[in-house]
């Protein structure tokens, strides 16, 4: 049973990616306009020099970056479904619908933490921030920060899927759900950017808590998918 | 031994505060096509969504052969709608080796193979997206999408509302294959013509319930399928 | 006219009607209790520090209180509405989330008030305030959800309650596991005795005034259900006489 549903996962998470993959325009699109708010952030904020806010401006900037990534690697793979009203046929299969949600959180989650490699650099050299100080935290401090978003993204497009509003929406139902994570990620990678932080307990706080929230998001979200996806 | 009948007994389905079916009961048969015709908005869609195991009934329930219609029946269901239900990205082939693998088939390729053939969609080039098919090829996709885990059943959600003459023709010719080679098909459409060259039994629905259910196995010419339907839609 | 006899119709909705004595009794008793506990409140020993303000308390705490039990009964009625089609239970999610959305402004306002004389800030962007805001910021979403999302709305709105229940435990505990300047969650067990009475009178009758509301609001959405009710009942008796 457990066998047949992560097959059903990566089957779909699959098929998305590998349509991504072959046109490759979402990743350089996505990347392009993510890179363009870092830079657009660098500027406005290029007059606020006051050192101590560096590594917290940094970071910010990075999840707010992270934030619209993530908004529009949903579109692509959530809208994707609507053509040709693919989403039926799917549903219609025997795939049960927790590993149509797990294949669209992983393809989303993978799809962000491409770009977000590409942002850390970009946000290290406009913001002079040292991004790889702790390499192996950040990592997993971007991990959960994704799925944690994705969890909850995912779940929502997929009920906006239909509606004609769902541009408007998707935004103002989304980011009050997912601020909670996204305030422990920055908080979190504001302490590891700090030179002067005096250690890293913020961060394993943070991580703990971040790892509690993905874990009952996602939970929620494969719940959840099932009636919010099928036809009423 | 069951037989494998589809049984639909007093279903109802309201949305809120629109009832879209009331009571609605009738009885399907292998080898047979049921033709669904009635205004827009009588919920002959709504009555496919449930059949095909995405809408849940308010009320009443559905049996296949003995058992109760459920998400397992998904994998003996097929069903072409008006739109063709395949991804724009990928080719014919990448498309249906997708849904070979999500209906858990094996000897996938073969079973491809014979589809476009069947179909006649194997002369296109292979790399090609599906964006860039006619909306013919796309239908004829749509069937081999349908038909490559071998369902019992087989749904169709105005199917010829697209095509060209040509094509509906061609998709006369395939409802009454589908239906010598026993499938139990239903075929939801506006296309007078076109039901009733193939159908066995029709069903007229209005306002959400059934004015007309009947079965002829000698099938139903085209004049008197149009005066049934006229007279079904009448105010009593 | 002349209905026909024992059709079998989904459960008719049976909140207690506006006008009904039993309903008339409860608004009473809801609205007596209310009137003690103002009573109570003017009667309340002044707290040593903060003096007549710290009095707010009465009202923003069970307004907090409210914010959280709305979102909860909001989460119930979705998940029965989401998971087994329940009608009534989408009745109750919404209008649960309206009165959770009116409560939480209660709140939001009460609480910067205080905060102004207490701590000389409006606001803080600290865990329990930041996460009361987020609160009522999806409860909000959920309404504009219902009434601007379309065709699938309803079941958006549901899973948008589910994820915003997950956030009370987050406002009630965020207090524990990070330090802020909000008053710890055990201040009321430190109460003084004359203070302990009135607080737990005002979140008692504050509490049947949640009730008294969503009754009202609750009657709204049966009676419309119930018209829908008796118009395809009309319907059906019409296609038989025919």
């Amino acid at each position: 049973m457990t066998g047949s549903f992560w097959r059903y996962t990566l089957l779909i998470a699959g098929k998305d990616l590998r349509i991504e993959g072959k046109s490759r325009e979402v990743l350089y699109t996505m990347g392009f306009s993510a890179a363009l708010v870092v830079l657009v952030f660098s500027f406005a904020l290029s007059n606020a020099t006051d050192p101590a806010q560096g590594p917290i401006t940094a970071a910010g900037v990075l999840w707010a970056a992270t934030l619209f990534t993530g908004t529009v690697a949903l579109a692509r793979v959530l809208d994707r479904e609507r053509e040709n009203e693919a989403i039926r046929a799917l549903l219609l299969s025997p795939a049960p619908r927790a590993a149509i949600y797990a294949g669209k959180l992983l393809a989303v989650s993978l799809l962000m933490l491409a770009v977000e490699g590409v942002l850390v650099v970009l946000v290290g050299l406009l913001f002079s921030a040292e991004v790889f100080a702790h390499p192996g935290w950040l990592a997993l401090v971007l991990l959960l920060g994704t799925l944690g978003f994705a969890a909850t993204g995912v779940v929502f497009s997929a009920a906006l899927l239909r509606s004609r509003n769902r541009e408007a929406l998707l935004g103002a139902l989304l980011f009050p759900v997912v601020i909670p994570v996204l305030l422990a990620a920055s908080r979190a990678t504001a302490c590891m950017f700090d030179p002067l932080a005096p250690d890293l307990e913020p961060v394993a706080f943070w991580v703990r808590f971040l790892l509690a929230t993905d874990v009952i998001y996602i939970l929620l979200g494969l719940w959840v998918f099932e009636p919010v996806v099928s036809g009423e | 031994m069951s037989d494998r009948h589809l049984r639909v007994a007093r279903v109802c389905k309201s949305y809120g505060r629109q009832r879209a079916l009331v009571d609605v009961s009738l009885e399907f048969v292998p080898g047979r096509v049921t033709a669904i015709v009635g205004p827009n908005g009588a919920g002959k869609t709504t009555l496919l969504g449930i059949l095909s195991t995405l809408v849940r009934p308010t009320a009443g329930e559905i049996r296949l052969g003995d058992e109760p219609l459920g998400h397992r029946a998904r994998q003996t269901i097929g069903y072409v709608g008006h739109e063709p239900g395949v991804y724009p990205d990928l080719s014919a082939r990448q498309n249906l080796r997708l849904f070979a693998a999500l209906y858990a088939l094996s000897s996938a390729e073969e079973r491809i193979a014979t589809m476009l053939e069947r179909v006649d969609l194997a002369d296109v080039r292979i790399d090609l997206p599906t964006r860039a098919y006619s909306r013919g090829m796309l239908q004829r996709l749509a069937l081999a999408r349908a038909l490559l885990h071998e369902p019992e059943i087989l749904l169709f959600d105005e199917p010829s509302s697209a095509l060209d003459p040509t094509g509906v023709r061609w998709l006369v010719g395939e409802l009454r294959r589908e239906r010598e080679a026993g499938r139990l098909v239903i075929l939801v459409t506006h296309d007078l013509e076109a039901a009733s060259a193939v159908a066995g039994h029709l069903v007229v629905i209005r306002r959400g319930r059934v004015t007309l259910d009947r079965a002829q196995p000698a099938g139903f010419p085209a004049a008197e399928v149009r005066a049934l339907y006229e007279e079904a839609l009448r105010d009593r | 006219m002349n209905l026909p006899p024992a059709l079998s119709l989904p459960t008719m909705p049976t909140a207690p009607a506006p006008t009904s004595t039993r309903f008339l009794a409860a608004c009473g008793g809801a609205f007596l209790l209310l009137f003690l506990a103002c009573l109570a409140v003017a009667e309340a020993p002044l707290e040593s520090v903060m003096g007549l303000v710290q009095k707010i308390f009465y009202f923003h705490v069970p307004c907090a209180w409210l914010l959280m039990l709305s979102t909860l009964v909001c989460a119930g009625g979705s998940i029965a509405y989401l998971f087994r089609g329940s009608e009534r239970g989408d009745r109750i999610a919404l209008s649960a989330a309206e009165l959770g959305v009116l409560f939480g402004m209660c709140v939001l306002v009460s609480g910067p008030l205080w905060a102004k004389a207490a701590w000389g800030v409006y606001w803080q962007w600290e865990a329990r305030l930041t996460s009361s805001l987020l609160l009522w910021l999806m409860l909000v979403a959920y309404v504009l959800a219902r009434r601007y999302g379309g065709t699938s709305a309803r079941r958006l709105a549901a899973a948008l309650a589910l994820f915003a229940a997950v956030d009370i435990p987050l406002v009630y505990f965020s207090v524990r596991f990070f330090r802020s300047i909000h008053p710890q969650t055990t201040v009321v067990s430190t109460l003084g005795p004359g203070m302990r009475g009135a607080f737990w009178l005002s979140l008692l009758s504050f509490t049947g005034l949640w009730f008294v509301l969503m009754s009202l609001r609750l009657a709204v959405e049966n009676a419309q259900a119930r018209i829908v009710e008796l118009e395809v009942l009309l319907d059906q008796a019409e296609e038989k006489k025919s």
